[in-house]
């Protein structure tokens, strides 16, 4: 049966990720905890909503290699926890994410804004070298990433949290677009 | 200044048997003689982490006292984890710094602002609950009941010189069976 009707909303392929779908797949992977430093990308649809939502506990870090440790001591109570921060941040963390995260094999879940990466470009070819190195330390240091662009993505959320605990494996959540409020 | 590190470490020991104790380097090498337990916790894998760690495991386990042993020079590489602790408030957070001037592990080189910085005053100004700042075992001895009965977050600077010190053996200290045996540990309490 042929069908002429079509959709009249927005192609979820082609619009930013919703930040309430990803907080509510934060959520339905279990997480109660959320360290961050604030990032421009995630605050207005990630950040600012978790730190007003009563089922999670916001732990602001002075830097970000501490949420590395604070995610690590609750993985230890099979307690769930995410770290919101900018990609600089994870660039200044990756001695804490070598040890802790990698050759102790802790499922520290990273959510990270790719600052200034330009819309609809690979990470990769970013125009921003800071953005473009991302991927490949990650690929360097054998750290799982995804790469949430659109809200089509944001399917990969929960799946990518849900693996990290089942696995002990660290994984980062790339965020190259800003999520709506 | 004549308190020991390991006669500080053998006082305390006596008071918490059972405690979930994160400690690091020089301490750490101490404490696994004095109290080998299955609930201590040393891989905080990074330079000045053991805090961080701590307040993870303070947060999922507020029924329990967590004890943090950490260095000066550990301290100082994560100062503002003093403010992240205290802005959480875990009450069963007790942070002692055993404060001996030096990178002990490194060569015993001085830290930057030795005998001029005030790690109490420092944790003071962060909003530590309640801080202490020792330098003679007959004060710990006589504080340590109150030490271990404050809500926290606690600081304890303890200003001492290292004592009889361990044989640091850092590949049985951050060996993977004690990790899994502190998971084990901690899902059956």
């Amino acid at each position: 049966m042929s069908s002429d009707v079509h959709s009249t909303g927005p192609d979820p392929a082609t619009i930013a990720p919703v930040g309430a779908d990803i907080i509510a797949a934060i959520k339905a992977a279990g997480v109660r905890h959320v360290m961050s430093v604030p990032d421009i990308v995630t605050s207005n649809g990630i950040l600012f909503p978790l730190a007003s939502d009563a089922d999670v506990r916001l732990v602001r870090v002075c830097k970000e290699d501490e949420g590395v440790g604070i995610c690590a001591g609750l993985s230890y109570c099979r307690q769930r926890a995410i770290l919101l921060m900018q990609h600089t941040g994870l660039l200044d963390s990756i001695n804490a994410m070598r040890a802790v995260a990698v050759e102790y094999a802790l499922p520290i879940v990273m959510m990270v804004g790719l600052l200034e990466k330009e819309p609809g470009v690979l990470p990769t070819d970013s125009r921003r070298y800071g953005v473009r190195i991302v991927q490949p330390i990650l690929d360097a240091m054998g750290i799982r990433h995804v790469l949430i662009e659109t809200q089509v993505d944001v399917g990969e959320v929960q799946a990518a949290i849900e693996a990290a605990y089942a696995q002990s494996k660290p994984v980062v959540i790339l965020f190259g677009r800003r999520p709506t409020a | 200044m004549t308190m020991r590190r390991d006669e500080c470490l053998r006082l305390l020991a006596r008071h918490v048997p059972e405690e979930i104790v994160v400690a690091v380097y020089s301490a750490a090498f101490d404490w696994v003689n004095i109290r080998p337990h299955v609930l201590n916790y040393f891989s905080v894998g990074a330079m000045g982490l053991a805090t961080s760690h701590a307040l993870g495991l303070a947060l999922g386990l507020p029924a329990r006292r967590i004890i943090v042993l950490d260095g000066d020079g550990s301290l100082l590489m994560n100062l503002g984890s003093l403010v992240t602790v205290a802005n959480a408030a875990p009450k069963n957070f007790i942070h002692f710094v055993c404060e001996n001037g030096t990178y002990e592990a490194n060569g015993v080189h001085p830290i930057p602002g030795r005998g001029r910085v005030s790690f109490a005053g420092l944790a003071r100004a962060a909003g530590y609950a309640k801080v202490y700042s020792l330098s003679e075992l007959p004060e710990l001895e006589l504080a340590i009941e109150e030490i271990l009965a404050a809500d926290g977050p606690v600081f304890v600077n303890l200003k001492l010189i290292p004592g009889e010190k361990a044989v640091p053996d850092y590949d049985a200290l951050y060996a993977a069976s004690r990790r899994a045996a502190f998971r084990a540990a901690i899902a059956a309490l």
